[in-house]
């Protein structure tokens, strides 16, 4: 515990020393402040909740996340510090934790400076403010699974943009498997079972309940297994560059 | 403390280390020596746990590196190619978290965070960030970092690479001065550092051992080991071609002994042969040998592969 604690503390200090941490909080605060606002017609639907906040978030994480992954492992193999950090005492998969953690945390700090979000709208409404911790978890979850990926694909290559592509890629898929406007399409050529199976697969579809403000067992499963899938497969990868 | 069985490491169908053996123990300086692309750095990195070998076994005082591989890697300080740090990190944040991976903190931390600054002279560029730092300050941090806990093994890939030569010096000392409490492998292809730092040597190529010896028996393979040069007024090579193989070199000449066993006999009939002929001597020396002739006959240049 106290090795995953020192590399979480590590790398939240490399986020912060380079200024890759600021730009990025900006850019994620902007972002959210323009989709929320003016792209998700906040004050027209005259309701006071956050759903026009929440639900650009599969889409606004589908660019950023990839960004905060891409470096995890794929700076390390590049710099050769990879090396050292597995020849310390340091179990592999306890690398892979605290390194998927640390940029979780940043994630989570990121989405905790969204607080003028639910100011405003409780200030302007009175709002179920249940749903919207629902919506919060959910959030912070969806990022996690992407995340997971974005640290799986560092972990294939050195080059921070081949992983950041390859992350948008796979995280685009688990988007559009339960996208509707996708679904429809599928409906057209496939029976409703299968189009039903492939959506389960996807992220919106466990990322509205807790837009709903419903925290369902099966959808928290759904995004640890992601993540736990992900962050494994990464173990396989890193085991398979060491053997050569 | 190091041991080292038939150790074989195949990418995909390159053999990159083929059947190596040996063994070092505390109090020893092992210099790993070979062309580039020989096998020192994966032979390195199958020691300290980072690649699994393909077959054969490594263990670290006792501990076999692939089935109790953190209580092997407690054991290792390790110095990786190029002195891979990161370089994002300030010296002092840097050390502070090898010190706390390898379970040091509070005062034992401070403690060992002291030594070694000490030992690889890292006082005044505590604060700096490792990416502004010259090159021989950051293999120095690196070091340190291998030093952190004290360990009783040290394994170093190329750790003088790149450093000037008073740099150089000073961490060959600091070598020599470690080696009496630790075991100690080092990979270089700089031959004099054989001589200044090490008490044995093995010379690796295409993946095997060639050579394993001291420096000493390392040199003696040399065709020069033995050869007495005589640089004399009135020195004639008929005459001296009585005693061995007699080679030109501008004025001066080079015999050779006719058997390795005997080269002190040779020395003394060049002397009896010089009072005898009453020669007026400019210059003697008996040759100790070259490394780097050793090291160019026993081993293929990469361009020959």
């Amino acid at each position: 515990m106290r090795i995953i604690w020192t590399i979480v503390k590590r790398e939240l200090g490399a986020y912060f020393t380079s200024p890759v941490a600021y730009v990025f909080l900006v850019i994620f605060l902007l972002l959210t402040g323009f989709f929320t606002f003016t792209a998700g017609n906040f004050f027209e639907r005259g309701e006071a909740s956050l759903a026009a906040f929440f639900g650009w978030h599969p889409w606004l994480y589908l660019v950023l996340v990839p960004a905060v992954g891409m470096r995890v492992w794929a700076e390390e193999r590049r710099s050769g510090t990879i090396e050292l950090l597995l020849t310390m005492p340091v179990a592999t998969w306890q690398a892979i934790v605290a390194k998927f953690l640390a940029s979780w945390l940043f994630l989570a700090l990121a989405l905790a400076l969204t607080f003028p979000a639910i100011v405003t709208v409780n200030v302007l409404g009175d709002p179920d403010n249940g749903v919207i911790a629902a919506g919060y978890l959910g959030s912070f979850l969806l990022s996690g699974a992407y995340l997971a990926v974005s640290c799986m694909t560092s972990a294939m290559t050195r080059n921070q943009v081949v992983a950041f592509i390859l992350a948008v890629v796979v995280c685009l898929f688990l988007i559009l498997a339960g996208f509707n406007p996708v679904t429809d399409l599928m409906v057209r050529w496939a029976s409703p079972a299968v189009v039903d199976t492939i959506a389960a697969f996807s992220v919106v579809t466990h990322f509205d309940g807790f837009q709903r403000g419903v925290i369902d067992s099966r959808d928290l499963l759904f995004f640890l297994s992601v993540i736990g899938f992900a962050l494994f497969a990464t173990g396989v990868i890193i085991r398979g560059h060491r053997s050569g | 403390m190091i041991r080292i069985e038939n150790l074989v490491k195949n990418f995909g169908a390159k053999r990159a280390v083929d059947g190596v053996s040996f063994a070092v123990e505390r109090g020893e300086v092992l210099g790993f020596l070979g062309p580039n692309g020989a096998g020192k750095s994966t032979t390195m990195r199958m020691i300290t746990g980072f690649m699994p070998p393909s077959s054969g076994r490594v263990t670290v005082g006792g501990h076999d590196v692939a089935e109790s591989p953190l209580e092997a890697k407690r054991l290792i300080g390790y110095l990786p190619e190029s002195a891979a740090s990161y370089s994002d990190m300030t010296v002092r944040g840097f050390l502070n978290f090898a010190a706390e991976l390898r379970g040091l903190r509070g005062a034992a931390r401070r403690q060992a965070l002291g030594r070694v600054v000490e030992l690889c002279f890292l006082q005044s560029v505590l604060r700096q960030s490792i990416d502004t730092l010259s090159k021989g300050y950051r293999q120095r941090t690196c070091l340190a970092q291998a030093l952190i806990h004290d360990p009783e093994v040290l394994v170093m890939d190329e750790p003088t690479e790149g450093l000037d030569p008073n740099q150089k010096h000073e961490v060959r000392n600091l070598i020599r001065e470690l080696g009496s409490k630790k075991a100690i492998v080092f990979s270089t292809h700089i031959l004099e550092e054989v001589d200044a730092a090490c008490t044995r040597a093995i010379i690796i190529d295409r993946g095997r051992i060639v050579a394993n010896g001291t420096p000493d028996e390392l040199r003696n393979l040399s065709e020069l080991a033995g050869a007495v040069t005589l640089s004399a007024h009135g020195a004639s090579e008929e005459k001296l071609s009585g005693l061995g193989r007699v080679e030109n070199l501008n004025g001066a000449f080079r015999v050779y002994p006719r058997d390795k066993a005997k080269v002190s006999e040779l020395a003394q009939a060049v002397v009896e042969l010089v009072a005898r002929e009453g020669w007026k001597v400019e210059g003697m020396y008996s040759e100790r040998g070259e490394l780097d002739e050793v090291f160019r006959r026993i081993t293929l240049p990469d361009t020959a592969r």
